[in-house]
């Protein structure tokens, strides 16, 4: 448990200087395994399957054929319109197929398998270099698209596309997401820690893009060093080249403070309205590590073709913070880190908002900041529900201060519609404090995401 | 590899698959309501020690009866059977320190099944319930036997724990023996006599009184532990026990002839019913807001009913009518979803636009 701040209390969260929202939880952190692990590389793996739709959005469309050679950082796949983003290949190799693969859900998906050379080596010989400085608002998103950017907070949505608001809306504030709210994963806080010159870079170049007058980089109270580290670095930073208005900006440690709704309340009390955009308050949220991608890449003229993301959990042999390339195989990845023969669930993502895998050859996509491996023990209780005893505590930890308790029991009656109509369904975005704290077991969240699928069918249909 | 399963041609693991959350805080209810009773103990032990063996034999007979039924009407029902998650055993628990000591035994088992039978599966079982069961089970006993309900007994009796007391084992639908030593309560001394206990006494429960609900030292200290679990709504007793302080603070000021706040606090069920009672989840409203307008309301009854009530004691009715309201509360106090303007607004022109 951890202790009590001013955060907390309503009147004066907005005079501490630790910032937060209403409601939430404290789950166990689990974050000390890898959050002093440096960033390493992983090696390549015998194949490497580029899923073509790893963005929200069109899939890209395939710009080689079977049998071709391709340099490590060379486009293998174009954006398939303006909701779309190419593809890069992670190692120069030959193409073997342009055909189908699993994706993470199952599902035969359009894909590139390569096959890197044996000695394909870390050298990105693709891209030419470019002076971001003298680049337009313009140019840089366009140099954003080329390079395949995604938003790497897990969404996935093109980076590009986020960046154009609608017109006529003005975006003041940039918030950079570096809550890293989500038990187990540690990739963006060494991203801070190891790479915090790029992040600046990126964070000031997306600023620049957006015209927003100000960036606020959110860090969770748990990351002390990362703090010190950004804070030593932006003052550098800001005398090197005096870019922008920028600050670090520091967030008590609550799940789930990296939602952008939560982020934008904590920082600067504005609620983006419901089924809105955070352009509608003039807000964009942003994650570190894309950030830093974009402050690393775009100099270089590069594309996205590896992450930073955390293998960890308890079923996992060697754990730690990986630069991983994209496409790698999820059965590689477990040979090189060692599965524990107790390992119970593989989740890509963490446990709260993670995805359990059940292929061995799911591919890494540009989505993916973790792996989690749990043992029986770190996995919730097989405990049969109760009813509910309207204990309240989902209504006191519901960070969109919705009803579950009352949307449980109209999911169990099949009562959809009007849980979309009057208890504003649709505005769950599925951060699972409720079902975490559920005394009686009742899978809320889980109930959730079927209504809805429910309510899109009927609205479909209709 | 091993750790691989292979099936129709394609590599799967041999691992669990489930959505999100794969995450919980591993409190349930049978947790819960293990620790209530855990909590209830103290308070209990030490009426056991004020009054004797007929106040172990009450707590006993109330709990057995009280987990019995929800045994035999769990099967009859044929849902899944709640008997296991201790929520009867607070029912019968509570029930037995709600009567007093040298209550009959029968009539304390016919209250431990009435509060199962009709405080709770008549609605459909755990979590369906409109009152809290172990005080419609005390509604029923202090309607059916009014007498015996009322017959109080002197704390630190000679001999308390070699014999019971002669009313305990009364037989069935026979009239009760007189009783050997009788105590006037706190409350009945002062409404009906003017006699004010010393506020000392009323803390540690060395008085006359409900069987459980004398020691308001050792209930608060319960309360404590539940709160510090986060296993009880600390607002619920904060708000109730501090409506009652103030409410009878203005009184007693304007007219001492009226109780002060303190003997107020300390006496009769009132820290037992903030504490456990009132606090029942079921039966108690979900949100913030509720939670405080249950326990003014359940406050200002109390002292309502105390000060000008017939009976000398209020906190039953009072919760059981906060009870009454807790659907309405919970539909009046329902929060603002985030990203929404205020729902209130929004209910009225869609109930002009019908």
């Amino acid at each position: 448990m951890s202790g009590f701040s001013m955060a907390d209390i309503p009147v004066l969260r907005h005079l501490s200087p630790v910032r937060s929202f209403p409601h939430g939880i404290h789950p166990p952190e689990e974050k000390d395994a890898t959050r002093s692990l440096p960033i390493r590389r992983f090696p390549f793996a015998p194949f490497l399957v580029l899923l073509l739709s790893q963005h929200a959005g069109r899939p890209a469309r395939p710009v080689v054929r079977e049998g071709q050679e391709v340099a490590r950082g060379q486009p293998v796949a174009e954006a398939d319109g303006f909701v779309s983003v190419p593809i890069h290949a992670p190692a120069s190799g030959i193409i073997r197929k342009v055909g189908h693969a699993l994706d993470m859900d199952g599902r035969m998906a359009p894909a590139i398998v390569l096959e890197p050379y044996p000695g394909s080596d870390q050298l990105v010989a693709w891209g030419k270099d470019r002076d971001p400085d003298s680049m337009s608002p313009r140019e840089i998103v366009g140099a954003i698209r080329d390079m395949g950017m995604v938003g790497l907070g897990g969404a996935a949505f093109p980076a590009h596309v986020k960046f154009t608001p609608p017109e006529g809306r003005v975006i003041d504030t940039l918030i950079i997401n570096a809550a890293e709210c989500e038990p187990y994963l540690t990739a963006d806080h060494r991203v801070m820690l190891e790479m915090p010159e790029k992040v600046l870079l990126g964070t000031s170049l997306i600023q620049k893009a957006l015209k927003a007058s100000r960036a606020l980089i959110a860090i969770e109270d748990n990351k002390p060093d990362a703090i010190a580290r950004m804070r030593e670095a932006l003052a550098e930073f800001q005398s090197g080249n005096g870019a922008g208005n920028m600050e670090v900006r520091v967030c008590r440690t609550k799940y789930p403070q990296g939602a952008e709704k939560m982020l934008t309340k904590a920082l600067l009390n504005r609620e983006i309205p419901s089924g809105g955009l955070p352009a509608d308050i003039g807000v964009m949220v942003s994650n570190v590590t894309t950030a830093s991608e974009i402050g690393t890449l775009l100099p270089r003229g590069q594309g996205l073709i590896e992450r930073v993301i955390t293998i960890t959990g308890r079923g996992v042999e060697r754990p730690g913070n990986y630069l991983m390339p994209i496409g790698t195989p999820l059965s590689f990845i477990l040979e090189q880190v060692g599965m524990k023969g107790q390992a119970r669930e593989v989740l890509f993502g963490g446990p709260m908002m993670g995805k359990a895998v059940a292929f061995v050859e799911t591919p890494i996509t540009k989505g993916i900041s973790g792996i989690v491996v749990m043992e029986e023990e770190e996995l919730p209780r097989k405990s049969r529900v109760y009813p509910c005893i309207r204990c309240g505590e989902c209504i006191n930890v519901c960070p969109m201060y919705l009803n579950p308790s009352t949307l449980g029991q109209l999911a169990r009656k099949n009562r959809f519609d009007e849980m979309a109509e009057s208890l504003n369904l649709f505005d769950c975005f599925e951060c699972g404090c409720c079902s975490y704290v559920c005394p009686a077991n009742i899978p809320l969240v889980q109930s959730f995401r079927l209504s809805k699928a429910v309510v899109r069918e009927r609205m479909a249909a209709k | 590899m091993s750790m691989f399963e292979k099936q129709g041609g394609q590599k799967y693991l041999d691992m669990e698959l489930r959505t999100s959350p794969h995450y919980s805080r591993g409190v349930d209810v049978p947790q819960i309501m293990r620790n209530v009773v855990y909590a209830l103990l103290p308070a209990a032990a030490m009426s056991v020690y004020t009054f004797g063996l007929s106040a172990l034999a009450l707590f006993l007979v109330t709990t057995v009866s009280a987990v019995l039924t929800e045994f035999i009407l769990g099967r009859l029902s044929g849902h899944d059977n709640t008997v296991g998650d201790f929520s009867a055993v607070i029912t019968g628990l509570l029930l037995g320190m709600t009567l007093p000591p040298g209550f009959p035994l029968w009539m304390a088992a016919a209250g431990g099944a009435i509060s199962i039978a009709m405080g709770k599966f008549m609605f459909g079982g755990l979590g369906f319930n409109v009152f809290n069961p172990a005080l419609l089970g005390r509604a029923f006993l202090q309607a059916a036997f009014p007498v015996a309900i009322t017959t109080w007994d002197a704390p630190f009796a000679p001999g308390r724990f070699i014999e019971m007391i002669n009313t305990s084992l009364a037989l069935p639908f026979m009239t009760p023996p007189p009783h050997a030593a009788t105590g006037a309560t706190p409350l009945a001394a002062l409404k009906f006599d003017g006699q004010v206990t010393p506020s000392l006494e009323l803390l540690l429960g060395t008085v006359s009184g409900s069987a459980g609900e004398t020691s308001a030292l050792l209930l608060a200290l319960g309360g404590l532990y539940l709160a510090a679990r986060k296993m009880l709504d600390w607002r619920i007793p904060a708000a109730m026990l501090g409506t009652v302080v103030v409410l009878s603070g203005i009184l007693h000021t304007v007219n001492p002839q009226y109780p002060s706040p303190v003997f107020m606090l300390f006496s009769g069920g009132l820290m037992l019913g903030a504490v456990f009672m009132a606090t029942d989840m079921v039966t108690s409203p979900v949100t913030g807001r509720g939670v405080l307008m249950f326990g003014l309301l359940t406050g200002v009854l109390t002292v309502v009913i105390r000060i000008w009530g017939g009976l000398p004691e209020g906190v039953m009715y009072a919760i059981i009518l906060g009870n009454a309201a807790t659907p309405l509360i919970n539909s009046h106090t329902q929060p603002r979803k985030y990203g929404t303007v205020k729902p209130v607004k929004q209910k009225k022109q869609q109930q002009g636009g019908a």
